[in-house]
């Protein structure tokens, strides 16, 4: 009855919206990979991994710091920021509150304090569910703010981020938070601060031409599709398909631009165990 | 600011002619000497971006400038101006050469973008990009970035951080095209004119955004029809923003640029 359940939302037009995100139907979710059908339950307790193919699924800000933050220590920065809408596109505004409204989270990254393993850290958590983890001047200000809040208060900074860029809907806007970000990992840098960048499944453009790629260590969960160019793109550009596992978290490392990819379960205890090298 | 009625689109369409002066062109006609020096000492020389040492009246300059070609041939040569990631660290060795000898740097924009292809990312576009902006935000030395015809996305930006940014009167300035801005906004790359118009990407608009410093304005009838004057404007803007910028301490100099790009 609950495959039938399934098999009937694969159908329906929204099947094409639906990404490789949590799917929400009932208790059970279909591996996108190895088309596995998995209970809920089981995937949430395996780290959001598929137990059958070791597919990681995307996860929301809210689970990820639940996975990475010890119980009870998370403490978001409050910050109430007004919405940008320099383009001043009415659907923009719409999309927002539709976005607010179905995800319960105001942006798409999720900022604040916390510990790891009882070590203190800024940490900042985007979400591709809100338009998908993309930056644009609330985002960039969250991210800012966090940067100048660890150096305030001395502390590492770790970034999971997930994006496909700079929000388009903000236009100029949205690239200057590119250079805000930036500026500001460089003020880190002077205070001589730690700063962890984890790249997650999708990271792109504008995020990885920013923050993304400025950690003094950066990691990657397995298989995440991490680039500065999309492959349609690219593809379209060029005229020819793209090579096997091209822009996968594998192939960066490969290439030089990843310190290190690992797998979700391990992920806290890397995290821990980087944090106490640089103590 | 706003000087006469010619539509968004009809600048994308100016400042991308092929008429319209290049980067070298202006370089020739401002400097009194202009050397160009080559390579990223890593992989090689990218061509989409020239860089060199220049001087006008003994004060000297470092100058990075991207280079779009005139004809066919020269745009196979220049990668059409699309840099790859070498041409952005090429910039970055020259840019820290420029903090040294406490050059002031002069870049010049005009690019449809960062190369989008295989290679590009091989070799990490999104990483030079991102070691661009986090070095110009903290480089001790004026930069002033002067946008000359198009200036696309990350491309644009990665040699575009400085303490002051003007453009051409003509000259755009752009998350991305108004081509891509159709096609992912309205899934339809055919309408980049209605999205000219909504992406606020003209000169006068970016002013009014307070994100550009200044907009210089062009002789009559676009830079084309008058490459010296264009160039002197250019020349005579250089110096008095020179000037002006040596004057502040590091610590301010890095702390204006810090806040400038802080507020927006």
């Amino acid at each position: 009855m609950v495959i039938d359940k399934i098999k009937k939302r694969e159908n329906s037009d929204e099947d094409e919206n639906i990404q490789r995100g949590d799917i929400p139907i009932g208790k059970w979710v279909k591996c996108d990979k190895c088309k596995e059908i998995i209970y809920k339950e089981t995937l949430h307790q395996n780290y959001s991994v598929c137990p059958n193919c070791g597919n990681h699924f995307r996860l929301s800000s809210r689970r990820r710091v639940k996975q990475i933050i010890d119980e009870g220590t998370f403490c978001e920065f409050e910050l109430k920021l007004p919405d940008s809408n320099p383009l001043k596109l009415d659907e923009y505004t719409k999309k927002l509150e539709v976005l607010r409204e179905k995800t319960g989270i105001d942006e798409a990254v999720k900022c604040g304090t916390g510990k790891i393993n009882g070590e203190d850290v800024v940490i900042c958590v985007m979400d591709s569910n809100f338009f998908m983890g993309s930056m644009g001047k609330v985002v960039g200000e969250k991210i800012t703010y966090s940067v100048e809040k660890a150096i305030e208060l001395k502390l590492p900074l770790i970034i999971f981020c997930v994006s496909g860029g700079a929000r388009m809907q903000e236009g100029m806007i949205s690239l200057m938070q590119m250079a805000k970000t930036s500026a500001a990992i460089s003020k880190l840098n002077d205070a001589g601060l730690l700063y962890i960048s984890v790249l997650t499944d999708p990271t792109y453009g504008g995020v990885t031409a920013s923050f993304a790629m400025l950690g003094d260590i950066i990691l990657a969960e397995p298989n995440s599709m991490i680039g500065f160019a999309g492959p349609r793109v690219i593809k379209q550009t060029i005229g020819q398909d793209l090579p096997e596992g091209f822009q996968t978290a594998e192939f960066l490392q490969e290439q030089g631009f990843v310190d290190k990819v690992v797998h979700r379960s391990e992920m806290k205890d890397t995290l821990y165990q980087l944090l106490l090298l640089h103590k | 600011m706003k000087s006469n009625n010619l539509t968004a689109w009809d600048r994308v369409n100016l400042a991308r002619d092929s008429s319209r002066p290049t980067a070298l062109d202006y370089i020739n006609n401002i400097f009194d000497f202009f050397i160009e020096l080559h390579g990223d000492r890593c992989f090689k020389d990218d061509k989409s971006i020239v860089c060199g040492l220049a001087s006008i009246n003994g004060k000297n300059f470092t100058v990075v400038a991207e280079q779009k070609g005139r004809n066919t041939k020269e745009n196979i040569e220049r990668n059409f101006g699309m840099p790859n990631p070498e041409a952005y660290r090429k910039s970055l060795r020259f840019m820290k050469q420029a903090e040294k000898f406490k050059r002031p740097i002069i870049t010049f924009i005009d690019t449809k973008g960062a190369y989008p292809g295989i290679g590009a990312e091989e070799r990490g576009q999104g990483e030079a990009i991102a070691k661009n902006l986090m070095e110009m935000s903290s480089l001790k030395t004026p930069i002033i970035a002067i946008v000359i015809g198009e200036g696309s996305s990350g491309g644009a930006l990665a040699i575009g951080v400085g303490d002051k940014i003007l453009m051409l009167e003509n000259s755009i300035y752009s998350v991305l095209s108004p081509e891509g801005y159709a096609s992912i906004l309205w899934k339809d790359s055919s309408k980049a004119k209605e999205a000219a118009e909504v992406m606020k990407l003209t000169a006068d608009d970016l002013y009014s955004f307070g994100i550009i410093d200044e907009v210089l304005k062009e002789p009559k009838g676009g830079a084309n029809a008058n490459v010296k004057e264009m160039s002197n404007t250019i020349k005579q803007k250089i110096l008095e923003y020179a000037d002006e910028l040596s004057k502040l301490d590091i610590d301010e100099l890095l702390n204006k640029r810090y806040e400038k790009y802080r507020k927006m």
